[in-house]
């Protein structure tokens, strides 16, 4: 299956084209270039797929199959860089996910974006985007991965600053940038470590069975974890930062000043999520040799989903509820990663993991295609400047609707499917962490119904020109995704990924079925009395909770901690000081060195002064001392 | 005559023609004719190399000649190449054929001053080629007195200042180096026979241990102070911010690998017992380098003075990975060189070009020049993410060998150093992405930049030529790699001894 390599080649083809030609291309033209490659990566993407899961099945167990591999960069015998495409479930799976939103925001961005300057460069930078996420999945080993981890960072800093004569647009994208970036150290040590010990960067060898290749590190300790659980914590540091995990998910919420079908593909569906893949990708090491930190995982993850989840039911800006509900929703695959065992039916959380994945990409990037088409009509991401808006957009409107009974949980859209998953993983591993996780469950049935009300319902706000219906470009990817959420809850999911490969059947447990359905038509019913129409209640809620109301629409102020250290601690603490000190302390020393030089050559000058009498009485006072002196000692 | 010497020849022969040429044309073809041969020379260089490596000549240098030039002490002209002098002149005809291309306007007194850049070529080359340490000096002092001169008359700024400062720092460093190397001969024949000033030769014998703690420290500082070491580096801001152009890319492209380069070839491999013994004194003061220059780099609004704190911490991470002392980060701290000085032409290159239009280096009174001349912003978006380590670019081959080769140690001491090494990729970005938000990102801040041209065709071929190399070596490291690893065989069984 050497052919697997060219759906990293040709979105990679596609952006030196773009980028280098762009110029001369006339904008449609650029955009259906790249909207015609996506589309031949996709169709390459579902042949594999195809493929890999008639045929890569033997005793039942789904193989890895290295399709690809050259080798790239050799730092020892052992330790060397491939380039390559590794094939399992999961990575099969992903070169779907990735492949389909892509190709239907290619699609919607020829309505979204048309006319807008810089048409070409979009493309590029979405077809390097496309590549590096599509590279980063198929990786064969740890440091490939990290690659194409740098790389859609830096795709992802282009898109955002995508505007780029605009302030905000600018410092969101740096802050995505450093903080991502600030995560990946932690990444890149955690590589160092796990490869120092293990002799390998190949994630075939690293997963495979035994464990006889930890031997080494074992006995070596620091500070009471062992050596390969620090590596594996730190790795997780880097997917943390990709996968806006608690606290390094400040950027996430501001990276939505970026185009919004961008929003769609990286930070709701794809970019996101490599941070869970990874996880994923690791998971035998994690799980036999540091339970700890799988465990670990799961509480932050599920502190981080309460968190977000909170957040997103006070903000007013429609983007940044999706940016908040996908960090929650995130926090949902990291739990039932965390929680999951290995094999046969303990693996529960792993396989629900990767489903609501996979249902959660379409989803959301469903949702936020909506809000795309929303804003496009309204010229605002602010909900007050809604409102009333399901006559104008019916499409638009109904398929937003399918989005947000998925994501609430609601039968049969997918959502119910993959989160009751969780839900059953999480409640077997620890029922008090299942009902945190339930009642994040029930927050997030609620704040969608709050945006759903608000954007649809409720009062019409005044508006400039009429909102209208989004043109076709816009709306048939937005039908595709929604049929896609009608539909996938019912692909039995176990049959393809599950944590060792075998088939796992997936049997619905009715108590929490009922139950998590039952809270999130409650929720609904809430938000529906709050939103539908105007209502007194959340205005008195808010005056009886100010203080948390208030703290919870600035984010808990994490934003703020992250500018005080930023800036008073390590710019104005650290830097200028050391700027000044060099310039004053270092310099000033070789600049004092010459100044002294200077004053004695100054001082000394006075003695080759040319006068032959001078140099006589030096000549005759010395012989006269000399005289002196020997006459003395004699 | 030798192949090798052509390297020598050529800038002579320019230097020579500058002499003759009657007009700004004659001048320009002049430079253009000696640059691009030197250029077709090394790839020449760099095939036949990697030809007769392939064909099994295993010797240590190849393309060898000798021919005694000074018999009372025993001083030859030497010359030799291995895979790391190959990637080295690879790197010095790439920076020169760019900067002559990047000082094509230059118009006051232009043959003067091509007359001096070539002069400072023949230093360079003959450095890289030399294989005898007194020859090594004698060119190594040529590159040097050049700069001077090119500072002091053609400089903006403070450039009087700045050129003496530069002058007698690195002439502080060479006064340490000479006694070195005048310590190193008197000792290259501890049992007794001839003293030699042959590299080779020297290496063969042991130079004794109290000599050693002697002139390792000697010669590690005067080859460190033009490497930008800690605290030795204060002449780089001021000597690059008064600079013209192409005299900055000379000196942070190539000028300041000769002390890197030193400091390995001399320093390390003829003394490796002291090198163990005292590595761990100048690791501190590497890794400091790292981490203080890029902090530094941060707080500087100067274009010119952030990249040359950029090279500070940069250069650090040369200096520093070759005091690892294995093969890994060693071949990673000459992929830095390599990487460091393409990246850091390419940024002098296009800071010049920048200056040339709007008359500051002040990103304060600068923005949105990206909307302005799209060429020259987005090449200079490339050399930051070069600068940044992005897979694909230059830096990011360097700067991971260096860390997974420096992982090789085990003992806290280096574990901790390289974890502060290596957070330098974070404040990079810092820096990195402040001052191209600055300077290119948001609205034009001055009116008159409006009416502002884009690249000229020389300076786009100047550019261009540089960033394919950034991205090729970035792209296909392999066999740069393989050439630099298995050429340090014989320094890591010199350490090994």
């Amino acid at each position: 299956m050497e052919y697997t390599v060219l759906i990293v080649l040709l979105p990679m083809l596609t952006f030196f084209v773009l980028g280098l030609l762009g110029t001369r291309l006339k904008p449609c033209a650029s955009g259906l270039v790249g909207t015609l490659s996506m589309g031949v990566t996709a169709a390459l993407s579902y042949w594999t797929a195809w493929q890999y899961f008639t045929t890569a099945k033997i005793d039942g167990v789904y193989r890895k199959i290295t399709a690809f591999d050259v080798e790239w960069l050799r730092f020892t015998d052992n330790l060397h860089i491939d380039l390559g495409v590794l094939l399992d479930p999961i990575s099969v799976m992903m070169l779907i996910v990735i492949s389909t939103v892509s190709l239907m925001v290619h699609i919607y961005s020829l309505g979204y974006m048309k006319g807008e300057r810089g048409f070409e460069r979009y493309y590029a930078f979405l077809s390097l985007f496309s590549c590096s996420m599509l590279g980063l999945v198929v990786a064969t080993n740890i440091f490939q991965m990290y690659i194409f981890w740098e790389l859609v960072g830096v795709s992802s800093y282009l898109l955002i600053g995508f505007y780029y004569t605009k302030p905000e647009a600018i410092a969101a994208s740096k802050k995505a940038f450093i903080v991502t970036r600030f995560a990946d150290l932690g990444f890149l040590i955690g590589i160092l470590l796990l490869s120092f010990y293990t002799k390998t960067f190949d994630f075939g060898l690293l997963t495979s069975g035994d464990g006889s290749i930890f031997s080494q590190a074992a006995g070596t300790t620091f500070m009471g974890g062992s050596a390969i659980a620090w590596a594996l914590a730190l790795i997780f540091v880097g997917g943390a930062g990709k996968s806006a995990m608690f606290p390094l998910h400040i950027w996430l919420p501001d990276a939505m000043e970026g185009p919004t079908p961008v929003s769609a593909l990286i930070h709701a569906a794809t970019m996101v999520v490599a941070g869970v893949y990874l996880v994923a990708r690791l998971f035998p090491v994690y799980y036999f040799q540091a339970p700890e930190v799988l465990h670990g995982i799961a509480y932050l993850a599920a502190f981080t989903s309460l968190f977000a989840a909170v957040i997103a039911c006070v903000q007013t800006d429609i983007k940044r509820v999706l940016a908040f509900s996908t960090i929650s929703q995130i926090g949902f695959m990291m739990v039932a990663l965390g929680v999951s065992g290995y094999g046969g039916h303990a693996g529960t959380g792993y396989m629900a993991g990767m489903f609501h994945l996979f249902t959660h990409a379409m989803f959301k990037a469903l949702l936020f295609l909506g809000a795309g088409a929303i804003i496009h009509a309204v010229h605002s991401n602010e909900m007050s400047r809604m409102g009333g808006l399901r006559k104008q957009m019916p499409v638009t409107h109904i398929t937003f609707l399918i989005a947000c009974l998925a994501i609430a949980g609601i039968p049969p859209f997918s959502g119910f499917f993959s989160k009751d998953e969780i839900l059953a993983a999480t409640f077997h591993f620890q029922p008090v962490l299942g009902g945190v996780m339930s009642f994040i469950a029930a927050l997030t049935a609620f704040y969608m119904f709050r945006l759903y009300y608000n954007i649809f319902w409720a009062t019409p706000a005044e508006h400039e020109h009429e909102p209208h219906e989004a043109p076709k470009t816009m709306t048939t990817p937005l039908i595709v995704l929604a049929l896609i959420t009608c539909v996938a809850g019912f692909i039995p999911f176990g049959k393809f990924v599950s944590s060792d490969g075998a088939d796992y059947i997936i049997h619905l447990d009715p108590v929490i079925a009922v139950a998590s359905v039952a809270i999130a038509l409650v929720s609904i019913g809430i938000a529906t009395l709050f939103y539908r129409k105007h209502s007194p209640v959340p205005d008195a809620l808010e005056r009886r909770f100010s203080g948390l109301h208030r703290a919870a629409s600035h984010r808990f102020y994490i934003d703020e901690i992250y500018l005080f250290v930023t800036k008073k601690i390590i710019f104005n603490g650290i830097s200028r000081p050391i700027a000044w000190f060099d310039r004053h302390v270092i310099d000033g020393a070789m600049d004092g060195l010459a100044f002294v030089t200077n004053k004695m050559s100054l001082a000394v000058r006075g003695l080759q002064s040319g006068r032959i009498q001078q140099y006589v009485l030096v000549f005759l006072c010395g012989v006269l001392v000399v005289t002196v002196l020997v006459l003395f000692f004699e | 005559m030798n192949f090798l010497s052509l390297f020598v020849l050529v800038p002579v022969l320019m230097t020579c023609a500058m002499f003759l040429c009657r007009n700004m044309r004659q001048i320009r073809a002049a430079m253009m004719t000696g640059a691009s041969a030197l250029l077709a020379l090394s790839v020449a260089l760099t095939f036949m190399f990697l030809g007769e490596r392939e064909a099994g000549n295993a010797a240590e240098m190849l393309f060898t000649a000798d021919a005694v030039w000074y018999a009372p002490l025993n001083i030859h002209y030497s010359v030799g190449v291995d895979g790391i002098s190959v990637a080295m002149l690879l790197l010095s005809s790439i920076i020169v054929f760019t900067g002559v291309l990047a000082s094509w306007k230059m118009s006051v007194l232009p043959r003067e001053y091509f007359g001096w850049f070539s002069l400072l070529s023949i230093g360079v080359f003959g450095f890289f080629i030399s294989t005898d340490l007194f020859t090594m000096f004698m060119f190594y002092e040529v590159a040097l007195i050049p700069m001077y001169l090119l500072i002091g008359v053609w400089g903006t700024g403070r450039k009087e200042y700045s050129a003496m400062k530069l002058t007698l720092m690195l002439m502080g460093g060479s006064a340490l180096l000479l006694v070195g190397i005048l310590g190193i001969y008197f000792h290259s024949a501890p049992e007794g026979g001839q003293l030699s000033m042959n590299i080779l030769d020297i290496a063969r014998n042991r130079i004794p241990m109290s000599a050693q703690y002697l002139f390792f420290p000697l010669t590690f500082v005067g080859f460190g102070v033009l490497g930008a070491m800690f605290p030795f580096h204060t002449w780089s801001p001021d000597g690059h911010a008064s600079a013209p152009t192409a005299v900055s890319m000379l000196h942070a492209g190539v000028l300041m690998k000769l002390g890197g380069y030193g400091c390995f070839r001399v320093a390390i491999y003829l003394m490796p017992e002291a090198a163990n013994e005292l590595s761990w004194i100048f690791l501190i003061l590497t890794g400091t380098s790292v981490v203080y220059g890029a902090l530094s780099a941060i707080k500087q609004t100067d274009l010119k003075y952030i990249n040359a704190y950029s090279s500070v911490s940069h250069c650090g991470l040369v200096l520093f990975a070759i005091l690892m002392l294995n093969r890994t980060a060693m071949t990673g701290g000459v992929l830095q060189m390599l990487s460091h000085g393409l990246m850091t032409a390419l940024f002098f290159a296009l800071i010049g070009m920048i200056y040339g239009r709007t008359h500051t280096r002040d990103i304060r009174e600068m923005g949105g020049l990206m909307r302005v001349m799209p060429f020259l912003g987005v090449c200079y978006v490339i050399a930051g993410l070069a600068s940044l380590g992005l897979p694909g670019l230059s830096g990011f081959v360097a700067e991971m060998t260096v860390f997974v080769g420096a992982f090789e140690h085990t003992d806290t001491f280096h574990r901790v150093f390289t974890i502060v090494a290596t957070t330098s990729i974070v404040i990079t970005a810092v820096y990195v992405l402040r001052m191209v938000g600055k300077l290119l990102y948001g609205t034009v801040q001055n009116k008159e930049h409006l009416a502002l041209t884009d690249a000229t065709l020389s300076e786009r071929f100047s550019v261009v030529t540089l960033i394919l190399a950034i991205a090729g070596l970035g792209m296909a490291p392999l066999w740069v790699s393989d050439m630099i690893n298995s050429s340090l065989l014989p320094v890591v069984e010199q350490l090994m001894r």
